[in-house]
């Protein structure tokens, strides 16, 4: 589903924040990516993303080379990606249920086909009374679940979690890590970013850890 | 990004997706309203001037153009009374001339009476005597066959057809009419800049919000139409106001016109710039025009929100 060859990535002039890697994302599969902080794993993930180009080697995604991709064809293939940022990137004026439904806003849906799914999903993580907040108002925990489920409502084939227990207690994390793997379940090949380890000590996973730039890959 | 805050009431359970993806209140929307409004306006009232010139130009040149005019004047050893018989004859034989008119002299003195002023012995004056005759409209003259036999039976005898006079006005019409475009113009640069100049603003103050729709997935140009909406709805405001105000201005005017004809100030005007009103057609053309504004931001600013969204990414 996901394959790097021999990809390297550097900012302006910098040094490459990222060399020489090579792996495969299969479909359905389930990996947390670790390193220590600064070590390049939202940089990876924004390759993963299309937010981001490679400065060399080849990204292929869903069997596209991602250098030939237009706009369009990003705008396309998104659909298809979930993605859970690091500062949630919530829209402030609108609800946490608009937030939460906009990947089938954007795609034209009507409202009435997707409510009761929307409302269900976030019951489950927990924000059923919080729906008609606006996200300014939202604990950090709160908006870390929002953007959990926008990433997740529309099924993507590929889920990219950049820190998603990093604002919320245990418990909570368990729960989240849960929401995960059922969605692995149901086919989504999942990437987690975390450097929580009793995180990834909860779920027996292939994890993939960023070293000076290489990554290491430890089934 | 604009805080709604508190102001904003929490939705019933069934009412939902309310927000608009960008909120209005991210736009600067006023200032663009009044730039549009103003070059609207502009735009509106210099074509409503151009219509009233061009039309009253074209009313004095067909007035003016079935006419020839011949003038006799007092010569020694001549009857003017008499001069004036043959000339009138020769005129009327002339083919092309459909009426001829002898001013008398009464009539040629009252003509002279702005400059000379009234009560004056007309017989110590060598007042000309004027001939006016219509020609039919659209036929050839023969003017100089005409000028020849007229100076042949009375030497004191000229005729003017008034083209020079005509040719001056038709090339100053049509340098009003150049005017008029040049200022169109000049509007319309303005307004793809100042509609450039604020998509681009509202676009820069809601990045934010067009990074997120990038991220789940949105197209370019359903992020376009998103804010294509405002620029619309605020392009035929600004249209509506200042086509309005400019229709407004004309009309008023025209009631102006009006209550002051017969007084000599409304003559004067009325004998400058004809009725000084616009007909429904030069309306409709008003309309036309703020029409155009108002396309003209629309376009403008989808051009410049494309340009941008592909900047962002
Ligand atoms: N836009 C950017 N321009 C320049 N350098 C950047 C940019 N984004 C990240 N970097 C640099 O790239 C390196 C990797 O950053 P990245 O955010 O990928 O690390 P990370 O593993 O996600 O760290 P953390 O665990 O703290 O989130 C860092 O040294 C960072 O300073
Ligand atoms: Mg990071």
């Amino acid at each position: 589903m996901v394959r790097f060859e021999n990809v390297g990535l550097r900012y302006g002039l910098g040094p490459e924040i990222l060399r020489d890697l090579n792996f495969a994302i299969p479909a359905h599969s389930f990996q947390f990516l670790t390193g220590p902080s600064g070590a390049g794993k939202t940089s990876l993930l924004r390759l993963l993303f299309l937010s981001l180009r490679p400065t060399r080697g080849l990204v292929n995604l869903f069997g596209n080379d991602v250098s030939l991709l237009g706009k369009d064809d990003v705008a396309a293939l998104r659909q298809r990606i979930g993605i859970v940022l690091q500062d949630f990137r919530l829209l402030d004026h609108m609800t946490t249920y608009e937030n939460v439904a906009l990947p089938f806003r954007v795609t034209g849906r009507e409202e009435s086909s997707y409510r009761k799914e929307v409302i269900d999903l976030l019951k489950w993580v927990g924000l059923g009374e919080r729906m008609d907040a606006l996200p300014p108002v939202l604990s950090g925990g709160e908006k870390q679940r929002a953007a959990i489920a926008r990433a997740v409502i529309g099924r993507p084939q590929l889920l990219l979690a950049d820190e998603p227990t990093g604002n919320v207690d245990p418990t909570l994390g368990r729960r989240l890590l849960r929401l995960f793997v059922e969605l692995n379940k149901t086919g989504t090949a999942v990437i987690i970013a975390t450097h929580d380890i009793n995180l990834m000590d909860q779920y027996e996973a292939r994890r993939l850890v960023l070293h000076q730039g290489r990554l290491h890959i430890y089934e | 990004m604009v805080d709604l805050g508190n102001e904003r009431p929490q939705l019933p359970a069934r009412a939902r997706n309310q927000s608009p993806i960008v909120p209005r209140a991210s736009i600067a929307g006023r200032a663009l309203v009044a730039v549009v409004a103003i070059m609207t306006f502009l735009a509106a009232m210099t074509t409503g001037v151009v219509l009233l010139i061009s039309a009253s130009a074209a009313e004095w040149q067909s007035d003016v153009s079935s006419e020839i005019t011949i003038q006799v004047r007092a010569a020694q050893n001549r009857d003017l009374d008499r001069d004036a018989a043959t000339a009138a004859d020769i005129a009327r034989a002339q083919s092309g001339i459909v009426e001829v008119r002898v001013f008398s002299k009464e009539e040629s003195a009252k003509l002279l009476e702005p400059w000379l002023g009234t009560g004056l012995s007309l017989d110590d004056l060598p007042v000309p005597r004027v001939i006016v005759a219509r020609v039919t409209p659209g036929t050839p003259l023969d003017l100089a066959g005409l000028r020849g036999r007229l100076t042949a039976a009375v030497p004191s005898a000229t005729v003017d057809d008034h083209r020079a006079w005509i040719e001056r006005m038709r090339s100053m019409t049509g340098a009003t009419v150049l005017a008029g475009l040049g200022v169109l113009a000049l509007v319309i640069v303005a307004t793809v800049i100042s509609v450039s100049f604020a998509t681009r603003g509202a676009m820069a103050a809601n990045k934010p919000i067009v990074e997120v729709l990038h991220f789940v997935g949105a197209s370019d140009r359903y992020i376009a139409d998103r804010f294509f909406r405002h620029f619309l709805m605020l392009g035929l405001q600004g249209g509506l106001i200042g086509g309005g105000a400019a229709i407004f201005v004309f009309g008023f005017s025209e009631s102006i016109a009006t209550w002051f004809s017969g007084t000599p100030v409304g003559d004067q005007f009325a004998a400058l710039l004809g009725t000084f009103s616009l007909r429904p057609t030069g309306y409709l053309t008003l309309v036309g025009v703020a029409v155009l504004i108002a396309a003209i931001t629309a376009l403008a600013s989808r051009r410049t929100l494309f340009a941008t969204l592909a900047a962002i990414e």
